[in-house]
């Protein structure tokens, strides 16, 4: 049987990767996809746990977190069709009028 | 009904400047109205308690403002002092009205007039009314405010608005010491109980008993007194606060003959009465106003000697005589005092009336631009001759009983203080015999316009006030306040004998100086003595003083405060905590890139130390 520790180390690595997508790509589809990569490795831990603990509860919450995950998608890509619309690009970049 | 006497003015008041402010006529009618209304009323009461036996004194009263223990009330106090005054204010206060009517005729600001006008009635019939200390220093206030309006009521004139002020400033200083009075009054009178009270009677109750038990030390006493007096001092124009009064003489006449006559300058001998029992108990505080009266006598009667001016002679004449009252309160004679200021209030508003009359037809108050009025103005003439006469204490006229039970009062308690009242006597009776001669009698100097008998709402109040001012010295006010026949009086002759041969030398002596053509008087009594001369006409100096104190002394001092607000409080106080905001704002804005991932970077970082933080502990 693969020891917990395994789980939980490629859940952090995804997790980083998350990390470093979201604060590397200017690409705002490749950001939401980080996020969601980010999600899927909180995910992977709870499942994990649940499973090494004998304890249903973490099964139940990642497909909340799944079910959540999917509005937020919608929610935002949304938000970068508009975005795209006004200003023609999805290029981070371009998005900082929100300041001093 | 008895509300209504208080409130009526105010109505008044209310419908002139909200509603008929265009119409002068039809505004200065509801005034009129108004305070006949009120007239009526008190009346009403005044024969009811005159009449009846066993008159018992009324009190009524709404709960106005609860604070806790705190109560203060709304009220308004019928007993016979009030009554007496509300017969002053309200009669008087007509025919002066009546009187205004012609007066302001032609003013453009008559509408106006006419609102502060009962406004003022309205505050003066509070301050009688009122039945606690909190009640009676709002209407205290809202007096000295219509005071400072109906001053400054030609505002356009320079000397006019410089007086109003004058008037209110130093006025605000004599009640400041009221309010702080008021204040130590109430922080002894009761503080055991559960319900602190404001109220006159729970006072005087609660003040007697502690008097009686001992609980008052004599040195609180006599401060408590004292600065109740500095309300006094202030409003009844008592040395050292009575420079705002002949200034007060810019107003309109009938304004000076109401306020600075017979009514508002009286609010503080009537505040001496109604409080008369915290003043009893402290026998320095007594000395210290019966003396401060005296003085104020004197020094008020020997300046209206040089004075020029008809208006500014009756207003020192005014002071003079209301420093009688205070010695007379001073001496204990609380019926006394108010005896004199109900006879003072007929002679001496009579006799402002009897000024505007001639000023309004010459549109002059220099009394050497007048003269030879006896034939051009017989009614005029005749009241103000009443009045003069009533003023200088003359058998049988009505100055004559109450001057004289100040003088024998002051014979029985304090024969210095007698002496200066006497020597006060006569002055006012050489100066005001002088202002008659040189205004009635002596030959014009300089040639007017023809001269005319004033129109019936000018003459008709001041026959009015002249029949008061020969037969309201029969009415004896003592006894009346006392609950006694009114119509008892008593004479001390050989007192009585001495105050006439007083009034009767001064106006002997004035004539001789001042009634002829090249009247020795007025030429070289000026040269010979000229030192004294120069220091009445300067008032003592007074106003110099006062003028020096406030530039040289309180100028700098506010210099110096302000160099410390502007330069201390302001530039590191104030506004250093805005410069330090705002600069460390210039360098913290740039954190905000408005860049998504720059929030990130520092979201994740921030767990990232967090974390580190954790593990470690």
């Amino acid at each position: 049987m693969i020891p917990l520790s395994y789980y939980l180390i490629l859940s952090g690595i995804l997790f980083s990767i998350g990390v470093l997508g979201i604060l590397i790509r200017r690409n705002a589809i490749m950001i939401l996809l980080s996020l969601e990569i980010m999600l899927n490795a909180v995910n992977l831990s709870f499942v994990s746990f649940s499973r090494f603990s004998g304890n249903l509860e973490g099964q139940i919450f990642v497909f909340f977190i799944m079910t959540i995950a999917a509005a937020e998608v919608a929610v935002g890509l949304a938000i970068l069709i508009s975005i795209f619309r006004n200003k023609k690009s999805v290029d981070t970049d371009y998005m900082k009028s929100l300041r001093w | 009904m008895a509300w209504l006497i208080l409130f009526s003015p105010l109505i008044a008041c209310l419908l002139i400047t909200l509603i008929t402010l265009r119409n002068s006529k039809l505004s200065s009618w509801i005034a009129v109205t108004a305070l006949l209304i009120s007239l009526g009323i008190s009346s009403s009461f005044f024969l009811k308690a005159l009449l009846t036996p066993h008159w018992k004194p009324m009190e009524l009263s709404i709960h106005w403002i609860t604070l806790w223990s705190l109560k203060i009330e709304f009220g308004l106090i019928l007993d016979r002092l009030s009554l007496l005054m509300l017969m002053v204010v309200t009669g008087i206060g007509s025919a002066i009205f009546i009187y205004s009517l012609g007066y302001m005729k032609e003013d453009p600001g008559k509408s106006r007039y006419f609102a502060c006008l009962s406004l003022f009635a309205f505050s003066m019939l509070g301050i009688i009314l009122s039945n606690n200390f909190i009640q009676m220093f709002i209407f205290w206030e809202l007096v000295g405010a219509s005071s400072y309006l109906l001053i400054g009521f030609w505002y356009e004139k320079d000397s006019a608005a410089d007086a109003g002020n004058k008037a209110f400033l130093v006025n605000r200083v004599g009640d400041f010491g009221f309010m702080m009075g008021i204040l130590l009054c109430w922080s002894f009178c009761g503080s055991g109980l559960p319900e602190r009270t404001f109220n006159f009677n729970q006072i005087q109750h609660i003040f007697s008993e502690m008097v009686g038990a001992g609980l008052l030390s004599p040195k609180l006493l006599v401060v408590a007194g004292l600065l109740i007096f500095c309300g006094v001092l202030g409003k009844s124009a008592q040395f050292p606060l009575h420079v705002w009064l002949p200034d007060a003489m810019e107003g309109p006449t009938p304004v000076s003959a109401l306020i600075h006559a017979a009514t508002m300058v009286a609010a503080g001998i009537y505040l001496l009465a109604r409080l008369f029992f915290l003043f009893d108990a402290s026998p320095t505080a007594m000395t210290v106003i019966a003396y401060v009266g005296a003085f104020t006598s004197v020094f008020a009667a020997s300046i209206a000697f040089v004075q020029n001016d008809i208006k500014r002679i009756l207003a020192y004449s005014t002071l003079s005589q209301l420093g009688l009252m205070v010695l007379a309160m001073g001496l204990g004679g609380r019926l006394e005092a108010m005896y004199h200021l109900t006879t003072h209030a007929f002679f001496k508003a009579l006799l402002f009336l009897g000024a505007g009359s001639v000023i309004h037809a010459l549109h002059t108050q220099d009394i050497w631009d007048m003269g030879k009025l006896f034939k051009k103005m017989p009614i005029t003439s005749i009241t103000f001759l009443i009045g003069t006469l009533a003023l200088c204490g003359l058998f049988p006229l009505s100055g004559f009983w109450s001057k004289d039970e100040i003088l024998l009062l002051a014979f029985e308690k304090n024969i210095f203080l007698y002496r200066l009242a006497s020597v006060a006597t006569w002055m006012t009776s050489f100066y005001m015999a002088r202002a008659f001669f040189v205004a009635f009698l002596a030959p014009e100097k300089k040639i007017h316009h023809p001269v005319h008998e004033s129109s019936w709402t000018l003459t008709g109040p001041m026959i009015f006030l002249a029949i008061g001012a020969c037969i309201a010295g029969f009415i004896h006010i003592p006894e009346f306040i006392l609950g006694h026949d009114v119509l008892e009086s008593h004479i001390n002759l050989p007192i009585a004998f001495t105050s006439q041969a007083m009034s009767l030398s001064g106006i002997v002596i004035a004539f001789f100086l001042y009634a002829y053509r090249d009247a020795w008087g007025a030429k070289k009594l000026k040269e010979i003595f000229k030192i004294f001369h120069i220091i009445l006409s300067r008032k003592y100096f007074m106003d110099d003083l006062y003028n020096g104190i406030v530039k040289y002394i309180q100028q700098n001092i506010a210099v110096l405060c302000h160099l410390t607000d502007r330069n201390l409080i302001v530039r590191f106080g104030v506004n250093g905590v805005a410069k330090i905001t705002k600069t460390s704002g210039e360098f913290l804005r740039f954190c905000q890139t408005g860049r998504i991932q720059t929030y990130a970077l520092f979201f994740f970082a921030g767990i990232t130390v967090i974390v580190f933080v954790f593990i470690l502990k």
